[in-house]
């Protein structure tokens, strides 16, 4: 088994947010807790792209590389998990993570005042008993081990969120392109910093 | 007490604030040496070898491999 990932796919994306309920009911996130957003770019204007994001479980990722009580752990698949017993909410984590991916049930509050990290997990639960009381209280349900896949990607009515083996998941979304023809330039460091807006200007106007 | 001890006094106290004075000038290394972290919180279960799969990785590599390949629509029309 190689990484699991996740990908969203903008030009599918239609903002329905079913993707962040799915997840906020499956484990019974607290208030002030979203472990997934949907996240629009030009919103309004038309041509608009959203694109839902939640912990993107990096290969290399910062908020392991920060933290300072070592609470995170990578499992065999390249899901980024942590154990909430060892966390002390300094928000190391959170200043850390380019996706926004760590929160705190308390808010911006003082140092250790925030409560303990909380963040996607994949759906894979965490360091407890699988499928017991205490992973389901501290880190939600553990799809993974009955050999589900995370409920977002499941519920996602149009299949913009998929997730799986980075190659099946990469294989999926190559066969898309090629059969539309189209997205495969909403996707990346253009869409997400503008240089697919400009562009898109320079297109209109008739220039490139 | 003689004259003599009493100036060696403020000379000893001098020669003693002197070597307090000096004691922060020593070189002190100033390189960090970073060290790799590693996890420190509880083991966990691998996915297979709790829940349903019990131990059964190759079941459970194909379970999932299935449900991945069910996101392509794609498969289920041809």
């Amino acid at each position: 088994m190689g990484r699991m990932k996740f990908l969203c796919d903008a030009e599918r994306c239609i903002e329905c947010n079913g993707c962040v309920t799915a997840c906020k009911n499956e484990h019974e996130v607290p208030w002030g807790v979203n472990r997934r957003r949907v996240v629009t770019m030009n919103d309004g204007v038309p041509g608009e792209r959203s694109i839902s994001v939640a912990c993107m479980h990096c290969s290399d990722a910062p908020c392991m590389a920060v933290c300072p009580t070592d609470c995170f752990y990578k499992t065999e698949d390249g899901v980024v998990l942590h154990d909430k017993d060892k966390c002390i909410g300094c928000g190391y984590c959170f200043y850390a993570c380019p996706f926004g991916a760590p929160q705190f049930p308390n808010g911006p509050a003082a140092f250790g005042a925030r409560g303990k990290m909380d963040k996607c997990t994949f759906c894979a639960g965490g360091p407890e008993e699988t499928n017991s009381a205490a992973e389901y209280e501290k880190y939600g349900s553990n799809r993974l081990a009955d050999g589900k896949l995370p409920l977002c990607a499941e519920m996602c009515s149009t299949k913009a969120l998929i997730a799986g083996d980075a190659d099946v998941v990469a294989n999926i979304f190559r066969e898309r392109v090629l059969r539309r023809g189209t997205g495969a330039e909403v996707w990346g460091w253009d869409a997400a910093y503008g240089g697919g807006e400009r562009k898109q200007e320079r297109k209109r106007e008739g220039q490139s | 007490m003689s004259a003599r001890k009493l100036k060696s006094i403020p000379l000893a106290a001098l020669a003693g604030a002197a070597l307090l004075g000096l004691a922060a000038c020593s070189e002190v290394p100033q390189v960090t040496v970073y060290e790799q972290g590693q996890y420190r919180g509880k083991t966990d279960a691998r996915p297979w070898e709790g829940g349903e799969f019990k131990g059964d990785r190759a079941a459970w590599e194909k379970a999932l491999k299935e449900r991945s390949r069910g996101q392509n629509e794609y498969n289920r029309i041809q």
